[in-house]
């Protein structure tokens, strides 16, 4: 699956885009030190969709999040908002707003005050900002609070009244940048949860930025992975996880091995390869580009499954255990270059079982090996 | 530091003994015989009667006629007047010009700033008699703004614009001299302004205006009150300014104590008005005190 198919919609969904990005640039500075943080950044985000843009730091998601909002402006290429291009529409007039990732509330204006101030610029009616900022916090269960001011509030509290401040309006589009990332891991864990019922609740398209796989696959109807100002992969949690586009990708989103390998066989649905430790192995063939010889093999650390010596793929022997509690995590060496990295859910099994210098038999399924497209 | 005595309220006053010496040495006592002063009587030649009165007060408002009936008199109070007017207009002037400087500074690579701010506080290193002087020979008959005028012919050799020796002159060189007093404050409340509120307020569609004005203003009244009054309380005592942009003819409070204590040789009645000038600021600065406790409260964590 290549990255351009990836990033399409299906033609009836196109239609209904609520942002479509078009070879978006974006250069800082000129000459020698020019900078490209934005490198022909094309996909579409659909109406209605929990949209996430995961990536390292430094990858450009912030980038592109910042030229959404237009704090900053693109080099090159389109943005347009439900048809309409907005590239050179300023802030202040796109029906775009944004969660902070420092909540950025005004310190001097109460919590009320504060989910009002859009609908202000907005000249709506006293009467309906009244009644919007009364839903806002009913919203985001900060009802009780509508007379504090900012630093009289937790860090979770103020996240809630920045992403009431951000609903009131009803934008076209809410931009999140790392909203999660300064709370405790409960509080992150059930606003997560929160978030993805708000998002389906009011039906603005979200779009949230995060260096969190975790994050990005629990909320995301779709997520694209960005690296060095690229879009790696647009795709479901699941296809991200499940099929990785490249090798970034597949080490990013989650843990996964990786072992290169040669074709021996000729193709077919699996193909029959030998790693360079001599083991032969076959594997899920979709990936295959025609006339490819040299591949590398990815794995997901769960899909190995543990059994008796002799009795499995390959043999090796356990050089280190970890104990997470729910699960183990194994390294086992098979005589590749790296050791195989394995994790077994504990459930029944007792952990004390497996000891560092065991040797087991290791059961790699053709459908759990997958060739990567570098 | 081992010989402190254990109990803490003594210890605290004790530690604090130095600072409380100096606040009662060079403060209390010299304003507290400034207020003596100005109940007793004038002596003929300078120095003070050792009797009650309240005549220095009354002089600010009545003239005492022959038959010694009060007349009121607004000359004293015209003097007040103009210098309130005068450091009000150069109060507004400094925050006029000083705002967008003080913006421009917090706007800078931080390596930069402190060399701009290094360079507003630069006039302060040269004494303020001869800064003064040096605008008469801008304002004054013939200087640099005069002389065009005459080159061009559009005014005769005896002509003058007549910019020094008024108001005007006065409210130039008070807004000169008090212009950085301004600028610190403020940019040391815009320093701390954290501008991803400006992209909050234009992200709720606030235009440029409105985010100046809703936001960045409120944020640094503070700075914005401080620099008014550091400006403001000086202007309205000062003596250089007007004795010297102003002629002697345009007084204010700072010339007129100046000369009941000097030439006039009124002591008292240079005292009272002394007093009437810190009565003044205290009031200013109880109205900062207020403004400042709300800001107190924004910032509660």
């Amino acid at each position: 699956m290549s990255v351009a198919q990836a990033a399409a919609l299906p033609i009836a969904e196109r239609a209904r885009a609520a942002v479509e990005l078009d070879n978006v640039e974006k250069t800082y500075g000129t000459g020698k030190s020019a900078v490209k943080a934005l490198k022909g950044v094309s996909f579409d985000i659909a109406d209605n969709e929990f949209f996430t843009l995961l990536g390292p730091s430094g990858c450009g998601k912030t980038t592109l999040l910042r030229a959404l909002a237009w704090f900053e402006s693109v080099t090159a290429g389109t943005i347009r908002l439900f048809g309409e291009d907005i590239v050179d529409v300023p802030t202040y007039k796109r029906s775009i707003n944004t969660v902070f990732q420092h909540y950025s509330l005004f310190p001097h204006m109460s919590v009320a005050e504060n989910v009002a101030y859009g609908l202000k610029r907005l000249k709506k009616s006293k009467s309906e900002i009244e009644a919007t900022v009364a839903d806002m916090l009913e919203l985001v269960k900060m009802t009780d609070f509508a007379g504090r001011l900012p630093a009289q509030l937790s860090g979770g509290q103020q996240q809630r009244v920045a992403l009431a401040r951000a609903l009131a309006p009803h934008p076209k589009v809410l931009l999140l940048d790392e909203p999660l990332s300064a709370l405790d891991l409960k509080l992150r864990q059930s606003m997560r949860q929160e978030l993805k019922q708000i998002q389906a609740r009011t039906g603005i398209t979200f779009i949230f930025v995060t260096h969190d796989q975790d994050e990005a696959l629990s909320m995301s109807d779709r997520v694209a992975v960005m690296s060095a100002g690229y879009v790696q992969q647009v795709g479901t949690p699941n296809e991200i996880y499940e099929h990785p586009a490249n090798r970034f990708v597949a080490g990013f989103v989650g843990d996964a091995n990786f072992i290169d390998a040669q074709i021996t066989s000729p193709v077919g649905d699996t193909v029959t390869c030998r790693t360079k430790g001599g083991a032969v192995l076959q594997a899920d063939a979709r990936n295959l580009l025609e006339g490819q010889r040299d591949v590398t093999l990815f794995l997901r650390p769960e899909k190995v499954k543990l059994a008796k010596v002799g009795a499995a793929t390959v043999d090796g022997e356990i050089t280190d255990i970890q104990y997470l509690g729910n699960s183990t995590m194994m390294q086992i060496d098979i005589g590749e270059a790296e050791p195989l990295v394995v994790t077994e859910p504990l459930g029944e099994v007792d952990q004390r079982l497996r000891q560092v210098g065991d040797r087991v038999g290791v059961i790699l399924s053709p459908s759990a090996l997958q060739i990567l497209v570098e | 530091m081992a010989n402190l005595p254990s109990n803490p309220a003594l210890r605290r006053t004790l530690s604090l003994a130095p600072a409380l010496g100096i606040i009662g040495i060079f403060m209390l006592i010299p304003v507290g015989i400034i207020a003596v002063f100005s109940f007793l009587e004038a002596k003929s030649f300078g120095g003070v009667v050792w009797s009650f009165s309240t005549d220095a007060y009354v002089q600010l408002l009545y003239e005492r006629a022959l038959d010694d009936s009060l007349i009121l008199s607004p000359g004293y109070l015209i003097i007040i007047w103009r210098s309130f007017l005068l450091a009000g207009i150069a109060m507004l002037c400094c925050l006029v010009v000083g705002f967008p400087v003080a913006y421009f500074i917090s706007r800078q690579p931080l390596q930069h700033r402190n060399m701009w701010i290094l360079l507003i506080t630069i006039p302060f290193w040269t004494n303020q008699l001869v800064r003064t002087f040096a605008w008469i020979i801008i304002l004054g008959r013939n200087g640099i703004i005069e002389a065009p005028f005459h080159w061009v012919g559009i005014l005769g050799s005896d002509d003058t614009l007549g910019l020094m020796y008024s108001n005007f002159a006065i409210a130039v060189g008070l807004t000169y001299t008090f212009i950085p007093l301004m600028v610190l404050p403020i940019y040391a409340s815009l320093e701390k302004l954290d501008f991803t509120l400006v992209e909050a307020a234009a992200d709720l569609y606030s235009s440029k205006w409105e985010a100046f004005s809703k936001v960045i203003i409120p944020l640094s009244k503070p700075g914005i009150i401080a620099g008014c009054l550091l400006v403001f309380i000086p202007s309205l005592g000062a003596f250089i300014q007007p004795d010297l942009l102003g002629g002697g003819k345009n007084m204010m409070l700072g010339t007129l104590v100046q000369f009941q204590f000097s030439t006039a040789r009124n002591w008292p009645f240079g005292a009272a008005i002394a007093m009437i000038l810190l009565a003044a600021v205290v009031i200013f600065l109880m109205i900062y005190a207020r403004a400042a406790r709300g800001q107190q409260k924004m910032e509660l964590h």
